[in-house]
């Protein structure tokens, strides 16, 4: 069944999309709010940058990111300097990478039911004496609650998912940085078939009762645009 | 005391332009068509529309003036909008609560019963907003808008998006929030039935500048404004009931020009009442007809007389103290020879009580 390497892909797993899912919410609700309200006129852009990731080989998002984390690139190298190791090759490299490559499964559905609340509820809620702050916290995010739960979910299972970005960042370190996917493909590749589907019918479950219960929680789901 | 507003506010198509000065007290209606600007002016004295150029003194409060600028949720008003927008994550009464919170206890003067009475929700207060009617919807708006004790109400058009129905439903409810309570109202509306029922203060906008404004009962018979030439053209008329003729079944009410003759309504002897007399309703004579079934018959001066359409005449009369307003034809006009100064008896066939 699953031996103790393949365990520690399922914890390493585990933990990276959970860090990975807290923080995308933590900034991505701020931005996605800002998003949703404002009249900038290039907003348009960062609108694109967020769906990059939807659309780039995430070997190429891997690859600039190994660039700039390892110890030759600008980030790894002020890592270095400032007396730390590079981050390539470690578990926060990982969930650099996974913020980044899950954000726009995070940001979008938040910025979508930030949208759709309109401006009304919000004028009303100031007209009845409530802050911004208090606006934010009474008003829009319980109508956007259905938003939270698809950006969570979403965020979580695209992060359980992802492959190429970790293998080219992470460097599949067992116990490490190795994750269930690329866990899979290491049994295929020795041929280890009845690990591989172990692991792969798991994460073919797991991922099925992640969708199925944000779509009958939210029937006025929307998936993501690209 | 009164309120005082200064906005110029410029959009693509369209701008406002505004000085005007209002009283503090009873509902101030702000009348016009469509896309003139009331919505706008409204939503800038709520400090909802952004406004840089602006002077707005609400009594001794100041909400605008240079960079001051007092941020909504600290004005202590209260707001309508068209559409009744309740809060679709909470029920009726925690929307009701929602504001009330939010108040001091010290600055809490309409208690949430008194709203919920004075809007006649009681029923309704374990119910979702989508389990009520439109009417339903509109009422639980006003009471929430009521309950944090607002030192002035804004109302935007709080009819518009219901039917006729609903709005005879609510009307009854407006009257006595304007008779039960002193807080002064801003009522924006194009409908000129609601503005009469309950404004005691008009103001005309036309095309994002104030046209003119005054008391209701002036402002109407103004003739030098659109008000007076419409189809509907009336004068509003404040009266006390006098006494009831039981015999007849009628109700007498007194105003300084006589007394009208209604048919019987059951309001104590004393209480206060506007009644509309429209201008197609009331016929001039010479003499006091003596052979006639109208019972509604007062001397009046002819103050001003000005032609309406190519074949009638606009005919504004002062009643006693009042003016009133005739619609008379030219040949009519130029029978009897009407000219200002001339006094004349004013027939008026049907007379409605507002309130």
């Amino acid at each position: 069944m699953l031996n103790d390497a393949d365990l520690a892909a399922l914890a390493i797993t585990l933990k990276l999309a959970t860090v990975t899912t807290l923080i995308l919410l933590l900034l991505g609700t701020p931005f996605a709010w800002w998003m949703a309200r404002t009249r900038w006129r290039y907003k348009f852009m960062l609108e694109a940058v967020v769906a990059l990731p939807l659309v780039l080989p995430p070997t190429v998002l891997g690859f600039y990111l190994l660039v700039a984390l390892g110890p030759e690139g600008p980030v790894g190298g002020l890592m270095e300097r400032l007396g730390g190791e590079p981050l390539a090759f470690t578990f926060t490299g990982l969930v650099i990478g996974s913020v980044l490559y899950s954000m726009p499964f995070v940001v979008q559905p938040l910025q979508g039911a930030f949208a759709s609340i309109g401006q009304r509820p919000l004028e009303v809620a100031a007209t009845l004496r409530a802050s911004p702050l208090d606006r934010f916290f009474t008003v829009a995010a319980p109508l956007a609650r259905s938003g939270f739960l698809t950006a969570a979910v979403l965020g979580f299972a695209h992060t359980v998912g992802e492959f190429g970005v970790v293998l080219m960042i992470g460097g599949n370190i067992p116990g490490q940085t190795q994750v269930l996917s690329i866990a899979i493909y290491d049994h295929v590749e020795m041929l280890e078939y009845g690990h591989a589907h172990w692991l792969s019918g798991g994460l073919l479950i797991a991922s099925f009762l992640m969708l199925m219960t944000v779509y009958a929680l939210n029937r006025r789901f929307s998936l993501v645009r690209p | 005391m009164s309120i005082e507003i200064r906005f110029r506010i410029e959009r693509d198509d369209f701008v406002l332009d505004v000085d005007m000065e209002i009283p503090a007290t009873g509902i101030t209606a702000v009348f016009g068509p469509s896309g003139c600007g009331k919505t706008t002016l409204l939503r800038a004295i709520a400090g909802l529309e952004p406004c840089r150029e602006g002077y707005l003194r609400v009594g001794e409060m100041l909400w605008q003036e240079g960079l001051h600028f007092v941020p909504p949720h600290k004005r202590p008003l209260g707001y309508v909008f068209q559409e009744a927008s309740l809060f679709a994550h909470l029920n009726v009464r925690r929307n009701l609560e929602y504001g009330v919170k939010r108040v001091p206890v010290s600055e809490r003067k309409v208690s949430m019963k008194r709203a919920i009475e004075l809007l006649g929700i009681g029923s309704l207060l374990d119910h979702s907003a989508d389990q009520l009617s439109g009417g339903e919807r509109q009422r639980v708006a006003i009471a929430r808008a009521l309950a944090v004790s607002p030192g002035i109400l804004l109302m935007d058009e709080p009819l518009a998006s219901l039917d006729q129905a609903r709005k005879q439903e609510i009307l009854p409810y407006l009257e006595s929030l304007h008779d039960e309570l002193d807080i002064p109202v801003i009522y924006v509306s194009h409908s000129p039935d609601e503005v009469a029922r309950l404004a005691d203060h008009l103001v005309l906008l036309e095309d994002g500048h104030v046209r003119d404004s005054g008391p209701i009962g002036e402002m109407l018979t103004r003739l030098d404004l659109p008000l007076a030439y419409g189809n509907d053209a009336e004068a509003l008329i404040e009266a006390v009931v006098a006494e009831h003729d039981d015999e007849y079944d009628l109700t007498l009410l007194d105003f300084s020009g006589g007394r009208f003759t209604v048919t019987h309504h059951d309001l104590p002897v004393g209480h206060p009442v506007r009644v509309r007399v429209t201008a197609r309703d009331v016929s001039l004579t010479l003499e006091h007809q003596s052979g006639t079934s109208i019972l509604n018959i007062f001397p009046a001066t002819i103050e001003e007389i000005t032609p309406a359409g190519n074949a009638q005449m606009m005919v504004k009369l002062i009643c006693g103290d009042v003016p009133m307003l005739a619609r008379v034809t030219r040949k009519s006009a130029s029978v009897l020879d009407l000219k200002p100064g001339k006094l004349v008896y004013a027939q008026a066939k049907s007379v409605a009580l507002l309130s």
